[in-house]
């Protein structure tokens, strides 16, 4: 893929000059991306932004300090961060198996990671609530060992695991397959173990990957409506998810507070994903090195 | 025929405009309802292009009819959804849409009934020979009963329901507002799923198994007995319930824009006819007219309800009340009360 050579560093030419310099059409590549970024995701966010302000600074922090709109933020993150955590090793484990095992029904088994991007999600919410219900059949087992899934927390976590495992296997595997061999087996020759082959030459490898995969399961998870809604119960401090709450206020025609609390979750999801782009810079290789 | 409607869609508003009504080869009417309507207005669609051919001299029309939450449903007309008529859950959501000037204020008054051509109540669906023995609202509040409604910020039959469990607390020995609410705090505290809308609500009752009672629709609990059979449930009627009046109307700026607005109010007309009336009598709603409710039979028991204007002063109040941010539904989940 590299086709560009790598240019030769003058100190002295200014960041604008050398990018001029290396590629064509600069400023109309830069301007189609302003525009087009502007109208997908500006444009609709600004009135996001906007519209809370309405309800003046009080009126914001009346909404925000309402009990259940915080159980409701912390439930939703809360688990979002639970799941694509337990999503970190789970995916990294089918990428692994995809990409360095060989056994009949691979391709299968390939195909079926991406089933919950494709999936409808309301349909996939109806699945998991009728599977993981009292009466079903992962529920009722469960319930005899005292584990009630569907209609409480854990089934808010257990939708948002299912949405999220695409992104982390995604990510992690394409990275995982460049990877190749070799550096575990030169690491092998060199008297490492398996372990330590593994600690120390691949999961620093597929450290960024794995991070990215983070950020966007939690992404996906944390906004997630139509498949939770089904298996969550919808209890007010027990088992709302924020989406939720804000729908609700849109149906009393509260827009202004519908705003506030969607901008609480697009300013708190910042934070996590900023700080997942934080850890990413942190671990690059050239800065181990 | 159909699929010449994209098209002439593409042609883009100008031009849609430019065509007068009649020109038009084949009128559609669009009928924004509410959730568990959509087997009601299936039939009752078919019943009205027969019937409206049958007067026009042969003119074929297509209604079609979209159901969601009441609310969300009178947020989509507001938001520019193109309906002919909107049949909603509750009054309020109507008065929603004419505050936007989409309806006149009017609306009420323009056809009989209080423009509602049928009626349902708030009536309990208990598993078969009611085991917990839930016999009235105060039963709900019982240690150890699983309730399932659906919440009253997003579905209009759950105000319905909490409206009608409020009454019944008012009417009884010593009722007071703070009883209501102490009431209803007990009974929402019963709530195992609490979904966002009615449909929802039956789902979670008849096929998850979950809760003893289910707070319903006097048409869906039928419903729910028809299509999964009368031996698993009961219907149980509380000693008092509430004339739920759910709002027919035309949506003035819309049917004015599109030049349909005949065949929409001939719609609605309809609806009060008899051909009309026994429909929704088939569909488990209480027709208005008499004949008709005494052909049904035992299907609709007398029982004993109040309405929404003598116990609650209005669909306005009511909301402010109870369902608006900060009402009495905000303040039973609020912890430190």
């Amino acid at each position: 893929m590299s086709v560009a050579l790598p240019l030769p560093r003058q100190p002295g030419a200014s960041l604008w000059r050398r990018r001029r310099d290396a590629l064509p059409g600069f400023g109309l590549a830069l301007g189609i991306t302003l525009t087009w970024l502007s109208l997908i995701v500006l444009v609709p966010l600004s009135a996001l932004v906007l519209r809370p302000w309405e309800l003046g600074v009080t009126g914001i922090l009346q909404v925000l300090s309402d009990p259940r709109v915080l159980a409701a933020l912390r439930l939703s993150f809360g688990s979002a961060l639970l799941a694509a955590l337990v999503n970190l090793p789970l995916g990294l484990l089918v990428a692994w198996v995809l990409v360095r095992l060989r056994f009949p029904g691979r391709r299968v088994l390939d195909a079926m990671v991406d089933l919950p991007f494709a999936l409808p999600t309301a349909v996939a919410g109806l699945a998991l609530t009728a599977l993981f219900a009292p009466n079903g059949w992962l529920g009722a087992p469960l319930k005899a060992v005292g584990v009630q899934v569907a209609y409480t927390p854990l089934g808010v976590f257990v939708a948002m695991m299912f949405v999220g495992l695409p992104f982390t296997v995604r990510t992690v595997e394409p990275v995982l397959r460049d990877l190749g061999t070799e550096a575990e087996e030169a690491a092998a020759t060199l008297g490492a173990s398996r372990a330590q082959a593994l600690l120390r030459v691949v999961l620093p490898a597929l450290a960024p990957a794995l991070l990215t995969g983070f950020g966007l399961a939690f992404a996906r998870s944390v906004g997630e409506y139509g498949s939770v809604i089904f298996i969550a119960g919808n209890r007010p401090l027990v088992s709302e998810i924020a989406p939720l709450v804000i729908v609700q206020r849109l149906e009393g025609f509260d827009y202004a507070g519908a705003a506030v609390i969607g901008l609480a979750m697009l300013l708190l999801a910042f934070v996590v994903l900023f700080a997942v782009g934080l850890l990413q810079a942190w671990l690059r290789p050239e800065r181990r090195a | 025929m159909a699929a010449f409607l994209p098209r002439r869609a593409l042609l883009g508003a100008a031009a849609l405009a430019a065509v007068p009504a009649g020109a038009q080869s084949l009128p559609t009417l669009l009928n924004v309802s509410y959730d568990p309507t959509r087997e009601l207005y299936r039939a009752f669609n078919a019943a009205f292009a027969a019937h409206w051919a049958k007067e026009n001299g042969g003119q074929r029309i297509r209604v079609n009819s979209s159901h969601g939450g009441s609310g969300s449903q009178a947020r989509a007309v507001i938001d520019g959804q193109q309906a002919d008529v909107v049949t909603l859950a509750l009054a309020y959501d109507v008065e929603a849409i004419a505050e936007r000037g989409l309806i006149d204020k009017g609306w009420m008054g323009r056809l009989p009934h209080n423009s509602a051509p049928y009626t349902s109540t708030i009536v309990f669906l208990t598993r078969k020979g009611n085991p917990k023995g839930l016999r009235d609202w105060g039963d709900l509040a019982k240690e150890g009963v699983g309730v399932v409604t659906p919440n009253p910020k997003t579905s209009g039959g759950a105000r319905w329901n909490y409206l009608a469990a409020w009454a019944w607390a008012q009417r009884q020995p010593g009722g007071s507002d703070a009883a209501a609410e102490e009431l209803l705090g007990r009974i929402l505290r019963n709530v195992t799923v609490l979904d966002t809308g009615a449909r929802g609500s039956t789902t979670s009752f008849v096929q998850r198994g979950q809760g003893d009672v289910l707070l319903a629709w006097e048409n869906e609990a039928h419903l729910a007995l028809k299509e999964f059979g009368a031996g698993q449930f009961d219907i149980v009627l509380p000693s008092l319930s509430i004339l739920a009046e759910p709002s027919v109307t035309v949506v003035d700026r819309n049917v004015d824009r599109r030049g349909t607005r005949a065949v929409a109010e001939a719609y609605l007309r309809h609806l009060y006819s008899p051909e009309g009336q026994a429909l929704a009598a088939q569909h488990f709603y209480r027709p208005r007219d008499a004949g008709v409710l005494a052909a049904a039979g035992g299907v609709f028991p007398p029982l004993n309800m109040v309405t929404i204007d003598e116990a609650f002063g209005g669909w306005a109040e009511a909301q402010k009340a109870h369902f608006a941010d900060g009402g009495s539904f905000d303040r039973i989940y609020r912890p430190s009360r």
